[in-house]
């Protein structure tokens, strides 16, 4: 199956079949990440703009990692030396990063929905690199495809997301998209941060239900998601670190609660010792890393699909590239772009 | 002499419906007769009103002119012109300009412009406090003379409580309504949406309902201590109503008024598009019911736009940073037509109540139509179908969650102390 797609604003929008799609066209991008030589030339002579109006160090890296390996060249631009400080509009400064002409925007901005707003005015894609506390589409897509990898399957799975919900555009991507899946979800972390709306914000039938003690929320869990506390996006004040620790933090005597196999996700940076202790951040059940690969794999996926358009029907890009059984079954007619 | 005849006319003061013709002259009602009672002379201009309705001019409690200080977003004269364009004869304008409208030669300024330049009747809004900064009382008795019909910090609440019940206390001396932007600002700080299922899922931040009830509670009470006039502007939460309702039941001097936008749209309509960002925000589906009933039941005594117009540079920016508004005065007839008379809610006379004699009751006048009283009349059909474009607009803004939509009724021609100001041809 082929899906079009414009722009990646947000995955709340897209179906269980594009959703899909979009995981199965991230898979020859992972083998790309375990060859000696990853360079592509898939998309030499294209450029990727990276517009991080908030500060990033991963996702930031991740993009422009995914697009080098693509021979994408990239033009950056960051929070600190944007015209912005200098009482430039956002609209400006987008118009003029286009009038560069790039061939696709990633973005992080603070304001949730700027994506959305930019991409209004733009013809180029745009992709959502997080948007205050709204969406990381990228973030969603690349666990999900490292708990596919784990465990096989994403389909009904129960997930577990601890802390900071209210603030986490990790957690909304992650349940717009297990969501469609069948996956059950338990939301624990103090109350102001796991607000009641929660439980209302996904597709109809969606099942999300909040739990404030730790110990019951890891019951039966097949993967739990911990997330970082965001003080820098809270109004409110916070309640002290010591006291999340005492009711929220991850550690391996809590965990024993959930399913033996099961999955540890953090979407980085992680607070060691505050939401998560390092015998579980560095411990078997821990995905970190992985997640970390696969947000290239992901990312690159996402470049290519948005910037060269969908593949031809059974034909793959990197065919070529590929060890063979990797490659579909069906014929392999586009051997126009290859690896380097 | 102005002949507007073959009208339905409807006078909510006399509870009149009936086919009358009326005639002006100068800037009063010379004469109101059945149809066809008052013959043309020569000199007299003829108004052929057949198929519409003629009701009292219409009065919008209100409104942000901009001006002085804003003028990139709104003057007086554009303003006011949209205003007429709307069906407002007399539009009441909010403090909040720069300067703000705290000292009389402020006041005397907007009335000088709206003189020479104003399409309708501009009755400014004084501030409650100096620079609305919630401190000192401004100079009340002084704008008073000069020509305010009430007083306000509009764009946020009169700041403690105490300020509040001395302004209160002040203001019932001077026998001026005391018109209240409700707001817990702490509860509100940084929301730029109502708190909801919605803007959990959109990642925006919402302010509870309870960030207008709980400031509502605290001024009824005041209200009834002050024994003050009080009139919430732009309540939008079921709650807040139900404070309201509590003060008139307690017989205290105590009004509402409900915008269009609160009683048409809901928090689910919010999209990142920026037309949809006011304050106090869209509220939610259970609020817009009550207040419905509210209008329905009288609880609520004025329909009032909030007309708040921000150029597009201003308002064509990330949500967050948005300026709070919208556009108010060329939609706001329709909107109570689609949403309240059409639906079958309140009948039209209720409607024009809401429009004229309601707000009128607020500021402490009259308003029918009768020999003698001001020739301000407000022409409207109920059912000729048009749609709204925002690029036509007389407003130098462009801020409209409306643009597009399609209507049946609107104003179809608004006279203003004798004159036609403005009229659909």
């Amino acid at each position: 199956m082929t899906q079009r797609f414009r722009d990646l604003l947000a995955l709340e929008p897209l179906s269980a079949d594009e959703l899909t799609f979009l995981l199965d066209q991230s898979k020859p991008f992972q083998e790309i990440q375990r060859h000696p030589l990853k360079k592509l030339a898939t998309l030499r002579g294209k450029t990727v703009a990276l517009a991080f109006f908030e500060n990033s160090t991963r996702t930031r890296i991740s993009f422009g990692t995914a697009a080098s390996r693509l021979g994408a060249d990239t033009m950056n631009l960051q929070a600190e030396a944007s015209s912005l400080k200098k009482g430039e509009s956002l609209l400006d400064t987008v118009h003029t990063l286009d009038a560069m002409k790039p061939d696709c925007l990633v973005m992080r901005h603070a304001s949730s929905g700027a994506a959305d707003f930019v991409a209004q005015h733009l013809e180029i894609p745009v992709i959502n690199a997080g948007d205050g506390t709204h969406e990381h589409p990228s973030q969603g897509l690349l666990d999900a495809l490292t708990i596919r990898d784990r465990l096989g399957t994403i389909e009904n799975l129960n997930v577990t997301i601890l802390g900071d919900l209210q603030h986490s555009r990790v957690a909304r991507s992650n349940i717009h998209l297990l969501g469609k899946f069948g996956c059950k979800f338990t939301l624990c972390g103090p109350a102001m941060w796991v607000p009641p709306e929660l439980e209302k914000i996904g597709a109809p039938g969606v099942s999300i239900r909040r739990v404030f003690r730790i110990e019951e929320a890891l019951e039966g869990a097949d993967v739990v998601l911990v997330l970082r506390v965001q003080t820098e996006r809270q109004y409110e004040p916070s309640i002290s670190a010591e006291d999340y620790v005492l009711g929220y933090q991850l550690n391996s005597e809590r965990l024993r609660r959930a399913k033996p196999n099961a999955l540890v996700l953090h979407p980085g940076p992680m607070n060691r010792g505050n939401e998560i202790t390092p015998e579980v951040a560095d411990g078997p059940q821990s995905c970190v890393l992985e997640q970390v690969t696969n947000g290239i794999a992901v990312r690159m996926a996402l470049l290519f699909l948005l910037i060269s358009g969908p593949p031809e029907e059974g034909a793959h890009p990197l065919a070529e590239a590929l060890p063979a059984k990797n490659r579909r079954s069906t014929d392999q007619k586009d051997p126009s772009h290859a690896a380097r | 002499m102005l002949l507007v005849k073959n009208g339905r006319v409807l006078d909510p003061a006399s509870k009149t419906d009936a086919a009358l013709d009326i005639l002006l002259e100068g800037e009063k009602i010379r004469e109101v007769a059945p149809a066809g009672k008052i013959t043309a002379q020569q000199n007299i201009e003829v108004f052929d009103a057949a198929g519409l309705i003629v009701a009292p001019g219409f009065i919008d409690l209100h409104a942000h002119l901009r001006e002085p200080g804003q003028e990139s977003s709104e003057t007086i004269e554009t303003g006011t012109r949209a205003a007429a364009r709307g069906g407002f004869t007399a539009v009441c304008c909010m403090p909040n300009t720069k300067p703000v409208n705290d000292n009389a030669s402020v006041t005397r300024f907007m009335l000088d412009r709206a003189k020479v330049a104003g399409s309708v009747r501009v009755w400014p809004i004084g501030a409650a406090s100096v620079g609305s900064k919630g401190e000192a009382i401004a100079e009340i008795a002084a704008m008073k003379e000069a020509g305010i019909v009430a007083v306000s910090d509009d764009g946020k609440p009169i700041a403690t409580a105490k300020l509040a019940r001395q302004v209160m206390d002040y203001c019932r001396s001077l026998d001026l309504p005391v018109i209240e932007h409700a707001e817990d600002v702490s509860l509100a700080a940084g929301a730029v949406m109502r708190e909801g299922v919605t803007s959990t899922r959109l990642g925006l931040r919402g302010m509870p309902a309870a960030a207008e009830s709980v400031c509502v509670a605290r001024d009824v009470q005041l209200a009834e201590l002050a024994g003050a006039r009080l009139h919430i502007a732009h309540l939008s939460a079921k709650a807040s109503l139900e404070q309201v309702r509590w003060a008139k039941s307690r017989g205290l001097r105590v009004s509402c008024e409900v915008t269009p936008h609160h009683f048409t749209l809901i928090d689910e309509d919010v999209t990142y598009d920026s037309r949809f960002k006011m304050n106090p925000p869209l509220a939610a589906r259970e609020d817009r019911e009550a207040l419905i009933a509210g209008l329905a039941d009288g609880t609520v005594d004025a329909i009032a736009t909030d007309h708040a117009p921000h150029e597009p540079a201003l308002k064509d920016v990330e949500f967050d940073k948005a300026p709070f508004g919208i556009l108010g005065f060329e939609t706001a007839i329709a909107l109570a037509l689609e949403q309240l008379v059409h639906s079958g809610r309140i009948s039209l006379m209720r409607m024009v109540e809401l429009f004229t004699t309601g707000p009128a009751r607020v500021l402490g006048m009259k308003r029918k139509i009768a020999a003698g009283q001001p020739a301000d009349l407000t022409i409207f059909t109920a059912d000729q179908p048009w749609t709204y474009n925002v690029k036509k607009s007389a407003s130098k803004s462009r801020n409209s969650p409306f643009d597009g939509r399609s209507f049946k009724g609107g104003a179809m021609a608004t006279i203003v102390a004798g004159r036609i100001v403005h009229q659909v041809v």
